[in-house]
């Protein structure tokens, strides 16, 4: 069916995207300024001797050891969530008894709880398990935090699988975990995935957590770092312009490589 | 014989996770709540104290009262924008396309990110309004700011699932209208906005419990400044628990915290559901 074009949704469309793209033009162009051309020209002009050295200078001020953090926490909390989400949704889809249904019903509420109100009693528990102030001490709450929406992700895919798959699978006499292994991993693949990158990136941007359980520099990550480059860097703008730039490449990769997987795990739970 | 259905040890794990971490939290926040505590030592009970002192708390209302002006101009601002943007995209055109996965880089960034950018550019001495406006700096404007920046690196999720929600409609509903000679702005209202209700509710209720627990964008961006002119109700009880040490009153701020969002998410969905049901009966 051919149809007139819309001008004035087109216009309305090129607006946004210079509110859009206009920013991340002075992220870019800032980050390649020297600090004299930052004090003195238009902060929308090109640099007129575009540099890198702001990217040195960003590496040298300890970015390297908050990407090492970050990596860290991001893919021990994936693999918390999978390796206790994945039997959990089994469990909820294939498995009988009320203790599972009901703590699946005190999952889903729990998608109601804001991490912010429960900060402070989740810092008596982490000081009081020796905690405070490593790693582990964020990776525990942010993946408890992302458990009901990937359980719920989950449990949403194995429900599409037929019963006589798994009826099968017990003919042959598989014991469930053989069916969770052969059966329930291939098969929840996709959801798996969308799984994977709504907790990383949960993880990876995560800000609160660390801000309240973690102190010192060797527990650093991005998230903190970048606030901590602000105070470090005063008012060299374009190194922390240059850091800014840097955190958000890991994932830039991931929206080029598998930007479908990626807009499935931002989406996680709310699409229909 | 084995037994071919998985038992519930498989769920225990995860439960026994997510009951500590998140549930017996809820369970505490309300017991501090009740206690005088500075973030050492054991929480001593104080009774009503808290309570009592948050009635009388004038910063405790402005802030409720600040939270909620953001919440309600974040939703005004955001809705119709995501709205138009995503029915939009979801057109089959090659150029549509393009510019969608454009409008959703700001997704990719952290709030860290967000901020500290959005702070660099309106910088009052070397910013984009340098020596005119003061965005983050003048009380009367700092909290619209706020929606802007927040509005910003949100509007796009909502987008991508208006247009998800937008790309499912069935085209036989347009080819009709067509036919029978409607309008663009037509087809615009009396097809895609019925349509896409069930939408517009999950997407609201996601914004204004959003913008109920915004933290960190107000935290970097202008630390509750200038003065107290954008510490809203998450921030303030922040500052009260991590700042003041105050870590029993900080609780009580979260306890209320709680339930404005969970009274407002029951609210919406209640009056939403309700609508929607009595909606589609007079379509029927």
């Amino acid at each position: 069916m051919k149809s007139r074009p819309n001008w004035p949704a087109g216009l309305f469309a090129l607006l946004w995207l210079v509110i859009v793209v206009g920013p991340l033009y002075y992220v870019v162009t800032a980050s390649l300024r020297t600090r004299q051309d930052y004090l003195g020209s238009h902060p929308l002009e090109f640099p007129a001797s575009p540099t890198l050295g702001n990217y040195v200078t960003v590496v040298e001020g300890g970015f390297g050891q908050y990407l090492v953090n970050n990596i860290i926490v991001t893919v021990a909390t994936v693999a918390i969530v999978l390796l206790v989400g994945v039997p959990c949704a089994y469990a909820v889809v294939r498995g009988t008894g009320r203790f599972v249904q009901r703590g699946f019903t005190l999952l889903l509420m729990g998608l109601a709880i804001p991490a912010q109100a429960t900060i402070i009693p989740v810092y008596l528990l982490i000081t009081r398990m020796h905690l405070y102030d490593s790693l582990t001490a964020i990776i525990l709450p942010t993946a408890a935090f992302a458990l009901p929406v990937a359980t719920l992700v989950l449990t949403n895919s194995l429900r599409d699988v037929p019963a006589e798959l798994y009826e099968a699978q017990a003919i042959d006499g598989a014991g469930p975990f053989r069916v969770l292994v052969s059966l329930v991993l291939p098969l929840a693949k996709p959801a798996i995935m969308t799984v994977v990158v709504y907790t990383a990136l949960n993880a990876w941007n995560g800000f609160l957590f660390p801000l309240v359980l973690t102190q010192s520099e060797s527990s650093r990550v991005l998230t903190l770092g970048l606030w901590n480059f602000q105070g470090q860097f005063g008012t060299n703008v374009p190194a922390l312009m240059a850091a800014v730039l840097l955190s958000v490449l890991p994932i830039f990769a991931v929206y080029l490589f598998a930007r479908r997987f990626l807009l499935s795990g931002l989406t996680a739970g709310f699409g229909k | 014989m084995r037994t071919q259905r998985p038992s519930g040890w498989y769920a225990v794990p995860a439960y026994g996770f997510f009951a500590l971490f998140a549930v017996l939290p809820m369970v505490l926040v309300v017991y501090l709540s009740f206690t005088s505590w500075q973030g050492l030592g054991t929480p001593v009970p104080n009774g009503t104290a808290n309570w009592s002192r948050l009635i009388a708390d004038g910063e405790a209302h402005a802030a409720v009262g600040r939270t909620v002006l953001l919440m309600v101009v974040s939703w005004l601002f955001q809705t119709p924008i995501a709205l138009l943007i995503g029915v939009w995209a979801a057109g089959p055109q090659r150029s549509r396309a393009v510019l969608s996965s454009i409008f959703f880089l700001p997704l990719l960034l952290s709030t860290a990110a967000i901020a500290l950018l959005w702070q660099a550019l309106l910088d009052p001495n070397f910013g984009i309004a340098a020596g005119g406006t003061q965005f983050l700096g003048d009380p009367d404007i700092a909290i619209y700011t706020v929606v802007f920046v927040i509005s910003w690196q949100y509007i796009p999720f909502h987008t991508l699932m208006y247009q998800g929600a937008a790309r499912a409609i069935p085209a036989s509903l347009y080819e009709a209208a067509t036919i029978d000679g409607a309008s663009r702005l037509g087809k615009f209202l009396h097809i895609t906005l019925p349509q896409l209700r069930y939408t517009l509710v999950t997407s609201s209720v996601l914004m204004l419990v959003g913008s109920l627990t915004t933290f960190d964008t107000v935290l970097i961006l202008t630390g509750g400044g200038p003065g107290t002119a954008t510490r809203i109700l998450p921030l303030h009880m922040y500052i009260t628990g991590f700042s003041g040490f105050e870590m029993g009153y900080a609780s009580t701020i979260a306890v209320v915290l709680v339930v404005l969002g969970t009274a407002l998410s029951v609210a919406v969905m209640r009056w939403s559901g309700f609508r929607a049901m009595s909606s589609q009966q007079e379509g029927s």
